[in-house]
């Protein structure tokens, strides 16, 4: 057993934390539209809109049925074969997509619950008010829903951050790429991938004790 | 002002309400009282399409609407010409109390907020809890949830105000509060339909009690009459069993 390469891990660290920005927009921008995506899915999943609702389970179905590479590189390398357009795609996009719609589909679920979670008495005194069933989601509904949801939300949040790094394998230069051509040059691959693991690590603790915050300010109005 | 023809509501095989007729003035105060089962709630759901109802027509001031044909708006005038306090006060857990009687009027009515504001406050203020306009539904009792819950209801300034069991939920130490509240309420001509099993409140407060049994309403007239010389054997029979 050899010893470990310290100051190479040292000197990599700035390097990989260079990808980190890449990282994080990548993962936001994907956790932005999924949550909305997801949001719509479960609102339609509850009120059940004719004709949709069969769209809705079928893509959850099979979004949660595959694998998120299988997904991505059916994205990234498949669809353009069949939609010239989709050539223009680069990585990054590819990859947002992806997460996108593989984490809507788990997301849809978990905001379904969570809405059906909100105390129907409640359903009832926002439509006794006069509320349309759009001012009831909006107003009543999906704020609770969103405090039941949030720590299963958090959760797919963490698992999207590290899921970014399978856009290594669409071409990306993010985290993982970068490591990876650090050691092919200075063939410390040990050094190399460890670093990355350490840096996702403290983003993802980084992100728990966030979580922590959030759930005490979405627990405010509950306290007795 | 509001008038009920032949109101019916059925839930699969069973009908809960069968073809009721009724008539309330403006101003007019009716407790229905009745045993368990008999369609009670069923005709406060009813009236404002909390539950949709099979048959007959609704008419509550200038909205008329036929059950049959009623369509989502027609839901939404019934809904926006009544108010109702709920049996167990079904507060918007997210919001304060303030908040939770200005929801109405700044999300339906359109007030502005600031109006909307002081409305929640003085309308606070009337059910005793102005000390309370920024307290969350989980930080009050029953008895206050249920005041808040009034409170919301007379906000709006609706038309008939309905009661479903308002007191039922609460322990008897809240009780007092609620009733002295809707006494309040009653002072003010406000046209009141309730449903309770607190028969001294409705000799106290009813211009008119109203028994149903099975669905139907069996007598009706002012409490004097109903609740001390009833004239059919089921309500008799009610009276000794809840007396």
């Amino acid at each position: 057993m050899r010893a470990l390469d310290l100051d190479y891990m040292l000197g990599l660290v700035p390097v990989i934390l260079g990808y980190v920005p890449l990282t994080l927009f990548m993962a936001a921008a994907a956790m932005v539209c999924a949550l909305v995506l997801a949001s719509l899915m479960a609102v339609e999943r509850v009120v059940k809109v004719p004709g949709l609702d069969a769209v809705v389970v079928l893509f959850i179905s099979f979004f949660r049925g595959t694998p998120l590479l299988v997904q991505l590189f059916l994205f990234y390398y498949g669809l353009p074969q069949v939609f010239a357009f989709l050539t223009q795609i680069n990585g990054v996009t590819a990859a947002i997509m992806g997460l996108t719609l593989h984490f809507a589909a788990y997301m849809a679920e978990a905001i379904r619950a969570a809405i059906t979670g909100v105390d129907r008495s409640q359903w009832e005194a926002a439509q006794s008010i006069g509320m349309t069933q759009a001012q009831m989601m909006r107003r009543i509904v999906l704020p609770q829903a969103t405090r039941i949801a949030a720590p299963t939300l958090v959760n797919y949040f963490i698992d999207m951050i590290k899921g970014t790094s399978l856009a290594f394998t669409l071409g990306v230069t993010e985290m993982m790429g970068a490591a990876q051509k650090e050691a092919a040059g200075s063939f410390l691959y040990f050094e190399a991938f460890l670093v990355v693991a350490l840096i996702y690590w403290i983003m993802v603790e980084a992100l728990s004790q966030g979580q922590k915050r959030l759930e005490r300010h979405l627990n405010k109005a509950y306290a007795r | 002002m509001i008038s009920i023809r032949g109101l019916t509501k059925r839930f699969g095989e069973t009908t809960v309400l069968d073809a009721i007729d009724l008539d309330i003035a403006a101003g007019e105060r009716v407790v229905v009282i009745g045993p368990s089962g008999t369609g009670k709630s069923t005709l406060l759901r009813c009236l404002n399409f909390l539950d949709r109802p099979d048959a007959g027509t609704i008419t509550l001031g200038d909205v008329s609407v036929d059950v049959t044909r009623a369509s989502k708006k027609d839901a939404l005038a019934l809904r926006r010409a009544t108010s109702f306090v709920f049996q167990n006060y079904a507060l918007f857990a997210n919001k304060t109390a303030k908040e939770n009687i200005m929801e109405a009027l700044v999300t339906v009515q359109g007030r502005p907020r600031a109006q909307a504001e002081q409305r929640a406050l003085d309308v606070l203020a009337e059910t005793g809890l102005a000390n309370k306009a920024d307290s969350y539904p989980a930080a009050l009792s029953g008895g206050q949830q249920q005041r808040v819950g009034i409170g919301r209801a007379m906000a709006i300034g609706a038309d008939l105000m309905m009661f479903d069991e308002p007191t039922s939920a609460l322990d008897p130490e809240w009780v007092g509060e609620v009733l002295d509240l809707m006494r309040r309420v009653a002072e003010r001509r406000q046209t009141m339909l309730i449903v309770t099993h607190e028969m001294q409140f409705a000799r106290e407060i009813a211009d008119r009690v109203v028994f149903m049994d099975g669905g139907c309403i069996v007598e009706a007239g002012p409490p004097g009459e109903v609740l001390d010389s009833p004239q059919d054997d089921r309500l008799r029979r009610f009276l000794r069993r809840v007396a």
